[in-house]
C-alpha cells in the first residue's frame, strides 16, 4: 500500500477529506448564495447571471462534474467515518450526558442525509423542472443572446398564488426550503469550525477567532438564503411586487 | 445518607451483562464515591454476594485506574476530578445512580465496571518514546527548552491514560489521548527526532485497535479528570499531514503496512 493510500484510509485521513470536501462545498454554498442575492437588484441583474453561467456549458460542466466529486467525496468519507464510529462503540450507555457538545454537532448526522435530498430537491426544483409549476429554461434569442429566465423561476417557485400549482403545496416547499437552509447553517457552523482542527489550523489563540467566524458565516448563510423564498412568499420580490 | 445504585454486572468479557439494583445505606458525605462502593460490597460479601467488581489503586486522582460513568458521565462528571477524587457530598440523599464501564469495543469489559485498557498500551509502545544516548547522563539543563514549550509538554504529559475521553467520546475515539501523548513528547526537543515517525506508528495503532474518529463534539477534554486540551487533536493532525510532506518515504511507510 502506498503511503498517500494509507493516509486516505486512516481515519485522520478520511477526517482531512471531509475538511477539505467540506470547505471546497461551503466556498460554493457562499457563491451561489451571492449569485441568487442579485434576485434584489432585479430580473436584469439575475438573468444575466444565468446567462453568463449557462453561456458556458464546457465550463459549466466542469464545474457540476467537479461538485459532484467532492459531494461524493465528503459523503462517501463521512458513511465510512460513521460506520467506524458505530464499530467503535457496539454496545451504548444506557445513560449518557454531553457536557460541552452542541445540538449541530450532535446531529451533523441527521443534517447531513436531510440536505443531500435538500440539494437532490433543489436541482430538481430550479435545475431540471421536475417540481416546478412552471420553470422556463434558457434559450437562444433571434439576436443570438442566450435568455434566461432566473428571476421569473424563482419567482414562480415560491409565489404563493401561482398557476398550476396549489397555496398548500407552494406553502411546503417554502417551508422545506427554510429548514433545509437552517440544518444547512447548523451543519456548516459546526463543521467549518471543525474544518480547523481536523487541519491542525486550530490553537488556544485561534479557538474562539474559528468559532467566531464559523458561527458568523452560518448566520448569514441562513439569513441571506431565507431571505429569498420568504422574499417572493411574502410577496416583495417578483411580479407581485411590481418589478 | 441512602441511596441506590443501578450497577452494571457482567461476569466476563463474554457474559452478556446487566444492571443490577443495590442499595446503598448509611453513606457518610465525607466518602469517596470508591469507598461508597467498598461499603456496599463488605455488604454484598456478608451477604454470600459477588461484589462489584471496579479498577483502582491511588485513588489520589494520579493512576488513571479507576474510572466509570456515574448517571451518563465519566468520573461522574465533576471538573478535572478522577472518580477516586469524588466524593459523596456531591450527591444528595435519595439519588438513584447508574453505573456503567467505559463503553468501546477496544474497551473489553474485564468485569462488572472494570474495562481493559491495554489498546492504549499498545497505542504507546507503537511510538510513545525518545531515543537517549546511554552512558553517562548529561546535565539536565544541557538542553534549554523555553518555558512555554515545556509547559505545553507538561500539560499533554498530565494524562494519565485513565480512557475517559474514550467513554465519553460519542464516537469512541481515543484522540485525546493519542494526541496527548504525541504532544507530549513531539513539542521537546528529546522527542523531536521521533516526531514523524511517532505520529505515523501511533495513530496507525490508534485505527488498529478499533477506536473512532474525531468529531469535535469536545467531550472527551471536557469530562478529562487532567484537563487535556482539544488542542493536542489539532497537534496530531497537523503532525500527521506534515509527516505526509516533508517526511522521507522510509518514515512515511512507518508503522506497519
Amino acid at each position: 500500500m502506498s503511503w498517500f493510500m494509507r493516509f486516505a484510509r486512516s481515519t485522520i485521513g478520511m477526517k482531512v477529506a471531509m475538511a477539505i470536501s467540506g470547505l471546497l462545498l461551503f466556498g460554493f454554498v457562499i457563491g451561489h448564495m451571492l449569485g441568487n442575492l442579485q434576485v434584489y437588484i432585479g430580473p436584469s441583474a439575475l438573468n444575466h447571471y444565468g446567462a453568463a453561467l449557462q453561456g458556458n456549458q464546457g465550463l459549466l460542466w466542469v464545474v457540476r462534474l467537479g461538485l459532484l466529486a467532492i459531494l461524493f467525496t465528503h459523503v462517501g468519507s463521512s458513511v465510512a467515518l460513521v460506520l467506524r464510529a458505530k464499530a467503535a462503540r457496539p454496545q451504548g450507555y444506557r445513560k449518557w450526558q454531553g457536557k460541552v457538545s452542541t445540538y449541530a454537532s450532535r446531529t451533523m448526522r441527521v443534517s447531513g442525509p436531510i440536505l443531500l435530498l435538500f440539494i437532490i430537491f433543489h436541482l430538481l426544483h430550479l435545475t431540471v423542472g421536475t417540481v416546478h409549476p412552471d420553470l422556463q429554461h434558457c434559450a437562444t434569442q433571434a439576436t443570438g443572446d442566450l435568455q434566461c429566465f432566473v428571476y421569473q423561476n424563482v419567482d414562480a417557485a415560491f409565489s404563493l398564488d401561482t398557476a398550476g400549482t396549489t397555496m398548500a403545496v407552494q406553502l411546503g416547499i417554502v417551508a422545506f426550503y427554510l429548514v433545509a437552509m437552517l440544518l444547512l447553517g447548523m451543519h456548516l457552523g459546526h463543521g467549518a469550525y471543525s474544518m480547523f482542527r481536523t487541519l491542525g489550523l486550530n490553537s488556544p489563540r485561534y479557538d474562539k477567532v474559528a468559532r467566531a467566524f464559523a458561527t458568523a458565516v452560518a448566520v448569514l448563510i441562513v439569513v441571506g438564503n431565507c431571505s429569498i423564498p420568504l422574499a417572493v412568499a411574502t410577496g416583495l420580490v417578483g411580479a407581485a411586487g411590481g418589478h | 445518607m441512602n441511596l441506590t445504585l443501578h450497577v452494571w454486572r457482567q461476569k466476563g468479557p463474554n457474559d452478556p451483562g446487566r444492571f443490577e439494583t443495590y442499595p446503598a445505606t448509611g453513606i457518610s458525605e465525607h466518602m469517596s464515591f470508591l469507598e461508597m462502593l467498598d461499603t456496599v460490597n463488605e455488604k454484598l460479601e456478608a451477604e454470600g454476594k459477588e461484589p462489584i467488581v471496579f479498577e483502582h489503586d491511588c485513588r489520589e486522582g494520579i493512576c488513571g485506574c479507576c474510572g466509570f460513568m456515574i448517571d451518563g458521565k465519566a468520573h461522574g462528571g465533576q471538573h478535572k476530578t478522577t472518580v477516586c477524587q469524588l466524593h459523596m457530598r456531591s450527591f444528595k440523599d435519595g439519588d438513584e445512580l447508574t453505573l456503567e464501564p467505559w463503553r468501546a469495543q477496544a474497551f473489553p469489559v474485564i468485569k462488572d465496571l472494570m474495562v481493559d485498557r491495554s489498546a492504549f498500551d499498545r497505542i504507546i509502545q507503537s511510538g510513545g518514546y525518545v531515543s537517549v544516548r546511554s552512558g553517562s547522563p548529561q546535565d539536565a539543563n544541557a538542553i534549554l527548552i523555553g518555558k512555554e514549550v515545556a509547559d505545553r509538554a507538561f500539560d499533554a504529559a498530565a494524562c494519565i491514560g485513565c480512557g475517559a475521553c474514550v467513554a465519553s467520546c460519542p464516537n469512541a475515539a481515543a484522540m485525546l489521548f493519542t494526541g496527548a501523548k504525541i504532544t507530549h513528547l513531539g513539542v521537546l526537543p528529546q522527542g523531536a527526532p521521533e516526531r514523524f515517525r511517532r505520529v505515523q506508528a501511533m495513530t496507525t495503532q490508534m485505527d488498529m485497535e478499533g477506536f473512532g474518529y474525531c468529531t469535535n463534539h469536545g467531550e472527551c477534554s471536557a469530562y478529562c479528570p487532567k484537563g487535556i486540551s482539544l488542542d493536542v487533536i489539532a497537534r496530531m493532525n497537523q503532525d500527521l499531514l506534515l509527516a505526509q510532506v516533508v517526511t522521507r518515504d522510509e518514515v512515511r511507510r512507518e508503522g506497519g503496512e
